[in-house]
């Protein structure tokens, strides 16, 4: 069984730091939500309220339609599964994912079926009788996964599950998770800071920043169409261009605006076409299935900036572009973004 | 009433179970560690007729020649064994762990032997040496041993143990990329040992200075078999309360006996504060390089130490052995009868240290280990865990010697007047006087320290997560404690007992004042036979705790390492 989940002017102060300032959600049965954010931003706090193991300082949390916000967690019938995996050393996988069922009044029959089931859907069945330390680190985290899951919870909960992981093992395991997740169709929270992951698995992404939600929705939305310069900075790659500098004049965008174009859109050629920018190549830097190009723009009014572009490998093969070659750049108008001037923005992207 | 439902409802059944835990223990160090401490400071301010009297006792104190004469004694021999058992202690470390010394761990478990056995060993070993008759007296290597050379020998040797440990944790901290640098600039290997080495181990050093100095300023056993007529404050203070029952003016003395201890544990405090941040997770362990000279004279220091120390307890063993030294060597397996020993109360005496030091054992590390998962594994509490966390290591300050005081203060009074009032309150815990009881709490108190400490280390190393997981899952904490929790943590939990016991066996400081003919415990029966002049029954008893400590460790060390090797497979 699946539940909702809504956080209500939920807000958490620690020693007067303010971790999260008002939060507001709904999340519907069956979802995979995952909160994203850069550390310390309060993606964490959130997790552990909604878990039980913090107390909210303001604000309600329902399970369904149950105010849960006093009940500890052993009340909110919940899996949960973290970075570290947290296996019990000294029990073997079996009595791992047994563990949960042990104390409950289960037939132990009953109990090794339901064990076996979920073995078999991690697809470690000849595993059960191992020890976490003689288990790869990606099936320790299944066997994480499964003993989450043996007690049959309304929601699961993920702390950066994945990051401590080899880059292959957490692609398979991505997956995995997703396919278990959809066939239970279980309500599923992930916290996480590495926003491919978002990408690729959640149904809903919440972009946080420092104790506040600044955006909320499917990954496409976030990545298209971000609602702030934050958003759009944390997930994937962005070029920033300051429309009150004298170089973006021949661009014709209105001044005082922040527009933001994304690496991939940016449009590079030997050529000059209306609307185009002349810089010079400072660097080409191979990333695999595309080259990152970094044009240098300099301008008689001002310091020169820099503009990132990304073209695909197949293209870049063909165009053969050299390091400190002249360029023409052009921005095309529908796919950039617009934003108000944040200073305070600009300042910390400088500062990286 | 709604609202009391909803505060209730915050408090699970397992909350009740955290909160007993929690406040058993806090319980348990208030009756036995505070309230004991609090009558001790409440005495030093008092006349025998329970008057307040301000500092009175103590200007009665510092003003008397003989008590002035007994505190600049203890500090003569507490530096002098410091210096001599530190700077041995600081070369026989660094030689084990920085140079090519072979058999390391037998060097190691040898300079260890003086934590299994008595104090007065020392002292009958120096005697059977250095005494009137000794051998090598006979020999011709005279030294006035009774006094302050007898102690400040017996101390070294008995604080040399404790140095070493603490320094070679100290040497094992090392970033062997320091000395790879200093090596491309060719550093020589003094400036190494002034820019690196040193640097590196000084909170080390300075711990191992302040527990030493603490250890020899407050140990009772050796002075009270060596010490002749040079009074130190240990004795005197056992003289002020045992021989002439006043107990205010041996509060006053064991207020003394507290400042270096309650000095030392602030010390270590900082200490610990600032070491941690020392070496960082990307250090590299030092590499030891083949030296010829210096690997040569470090496994010679290390002979002549070891040396030194089986001589010591070769001639304590050979004392045991034989009728009557020096004018009847017949071998003799006599001293050692139970029967006999202590006139009589010998097979008592060792039954009860037996039973005492298992209990104590037994007890103190379900206390030690029950009080250190609810500190460290407890998120609820908050000030409640802070209180029972500062009662926990403060028995570290506390020397075995004012343990004692304060138990024979606070025990064996029958009840307490309420100040500004005619009325009193009855001492429920009167009753344990005078049974193996007040030796039990006495032992606990006085060793709890470490063992917590031990506790706490292990549970810090296991994953904070567990107890979420466990949550999540609705299973309760003591399932989890007992299944996981205690499994993990048995090796540590096997060394606490081991500790408990094997320095409950040995303990004469806190005992000495409270142990009753009824309820004879053979380490202060040692005592008593030295000072009767039975020295080889009492070298004999002391061989044996010995003995029974050692075995114990080396049982404990084959378990370990067999369930190690199990772990492996």
């Amino acid at each position: 069984m699946s539940v909702s989940l809504k956080i209500e002017n939920v807000s958490k102060v620690y020693n007067k730091n303010i971790a999260l300032n008002n939060v507001n959600l709904e999340i519907q049965a069956g979802e995979f939500v995952c909160l994203l954010g850069p550390s310390g931003c309060g993606k964490s706090t959130l997790l552990r309220l909604i878990a039980g193991l913090d107390k909210p300082t303001r604000g309600k949390i329902y399970i369904g339609e149950r105010d849960v916000t006093d009940l500890p967690p052993s009340r909110r019938n919940f899996g949960i599964m973290f970075q570290s995996y947290a296996l019990f050393p000294n029990l073997s996988a079996y009595e791992n994912v047994a563990y949960g069922l042990r104390n409950r009044k289960i037939k132990n029959r009953d109990i090794e079926a339901r064990v076996d089931r979920l073995f078999d859907m991690i697809k470690l069945s000849n595993a059960k009788k191992r020890l976490p330390s003689q288990l790869s680190g990606g099936e320790q985290q299944r066997v994480a996964l499964a003993r989450a899951l043996a007690t049959e919870p309304d929601f699961l909960l993920l702390d950066e599950p994945l990051s401590a992981l080899d880059a292959k093992v957490r692609i398979t395991l991505r997956k995995e998770i997703c396919r278990i997740q959809r066939e239970l169709n279980l309500t599923t929270i992930m916290v996480t800071h590495d926003q491919d992951e978002a990408l690729t698995m959640a149904d809903r992404i919440i972009v946080m920043n420092k104790a506040v939600v600044m955006q909320s929705g499917t990954p496409q939305q976030i990545y298209d169409s971000p609602g702030s310069s934050f958003v759009a900075d944390f997930i994937g790659s962005i070029n920033f261009l300051d429309t009150s500098l004298p170089v973006w004049d021949s661009l014709g965008f209105p001044k005082g605006k922040i527009i933001a174009i994304r690496p991939e859109k940016v449009k590079i050629s030997r050529e000059r076409g209306t609307g185009s920018v002349h810089g010079t190549i400072e660097d080409i830097e191979f990333r695999g299935f595309y080259d990152r190009i970094t044009v240098k723009i300099s301008h008689v009014l001002c310091d020169y900036v820099f503009v990132y572009a990304d073209l695909p490998i197949s293209t870049a093969r063909g165009q053969n572009f050299q390091e400190g070659e002249g360029v023409y750049l052009s921005i095309p108008r529908d796919e950039t973004l617009q934003f108000e001037s944040e200073t305070t923005n600009m300042a910390e992207r400088k500062k990286k | 009433m709604k609202k009391r439902n909803n505060w209730l409802r915050r408090f699970s059944k397992e909350d009740f179970v955290r909160a007993a835990a929690i406040y058993g223990i806090i319980v348990f160090l208030f009756v036995f560690l505070a309230c004991p401490l609090v009558t001790l400071f409440v005495k030093a301010f008092q006349d025998k007729d329970g008057f307040f009297v301000g500092l009175a006792q103590f200007r009665e104190y510092f003003t008397s020649k003989a008590m002035v004469y007994s505190i600049s004694n203890t500090f003569v021999i507490s530096i002098s064994s410091t210096v001599i058992s530190v700077l041995l202690a600081f070369v026989f470390s660094y030689s084990l762990s920085r140079k090519n010394v072979p058999f390391k761990s037998f060097f190691r478990y040898v300079g260890m032997i003086p934590i299994f056995a008595p104090t007065m060993l020392l002292g009958i070993a120096l005697i059977y040496l250095f005494g009137n008759q000794g051998i090598l007296t006979a020999l011709g290597l005279k030294i006035p041993l009774y006094g302050k050379t007898g102690i400040i020998i017996a101390e070294s040797i008995y604080c040399f143990p404790v140095a070493t440990t603490i320094l070679m944790v100290a040497f094992s901290a090392a970033d062997n990329r320091l000395y790879e640098a200093a090596d491309t600039m060719r550093t020589s290997a003094l400036r190494k040992m002034i820019t690196i080495t040193i640097p590196n181990v000084k909170y080390g050093l300075i711990n191992a200075i302040f527990v030493t100095f603490t250890y020899s300023f407050t140990d009772f056993g050796a002075p009270s078999v060596v010490g002749g007529n040079y009074n130190v404050l240990a004795t005197d203070v056992y003289k002020q309360v045992v021989g002439q029952q006043n107990f205010n003016m041996g509060a006053v003395v064991g207020m003394i006996l507290l400042f270096p201890a309650v000095l030392s544990f602030f010390v270590d405090w900082f200490t610990n504060q600032k070491q941690s941040s020392s070496i960082s997770s990307k250090s590299v362990p030092y590499q030891i390089k083949p030296h010829p000279v210096s690997d040569v004279a470090a496994t010679v220091f290390c002979v002549l130490v070891s040396l030194a120390m089986i001589l010591f307890f070769a001639v304590a063993l050979f004392a045991s052995l034989i009728k009557l030294w020096p004018y009847n060597l017949t071998f003799t397996l006599d001293n050692y009868n139970l029967a006999k020993a202590g006139s009589g109360s010998g097979l008592a005496a060792f039954r009860n240290s037996i039973l005492v030091s298992l209990i104590s054992a037994l007890l103190g590390t379900v206390v030690t280990f029950l009080g250190a998962y609810m500190i460290e594994k407890t998120k609820k509490f908050y000030i409640s865990r802070k209180i029972a966390y500062f009662l926990s290591i403060t028995p570290l300050a506390i020397p075995g010697t004012v343990v004692g005081l304060s138990f024979i203060m606070f025990f064996n009074a029958p009840s307490f007047g309420i100040p500004f009032s005619e009325y009193a309150l009855i001492n429920p815990l009167h009753g344990i006087y005078g049974t193996i009881w007040i030796l039990v709490f006495a032992n606990m108190i006085h060793f709890y320290s470490v063992p917590f400490s031990t506790a706490t280390t292990a549970l810090k190393g296991l994953d904070r997560e567990f107890e979420t997981v466990s949550e999540s899952l609705a299973v309760p904490f003591y399932r989890t404690f007992f299944r996981v929790t205690v499994p993990l943590c048995l090796p540590a939990i096997c060394e606490m007992g081991v500790y408990f016991f094997v320095n409950s066996l040995v303990t004469v400081s806190a005992v000495v004042f409270l142990y009753s003919p009824t309820a004879p415990i053979t380490s202060v029966m040692i005592v008593s036979m030295q000072g009767a002049g039975q020295t080889a029954p009492a070298a004999a008893m002391c061989m044996l705790l010995l003995f029974i400590n050692l075995a114990v460790r080396l049982v404990y060390e084959g378990l370990r390492c067999r369930s190690a090797a199990k772990r492996n497979v």
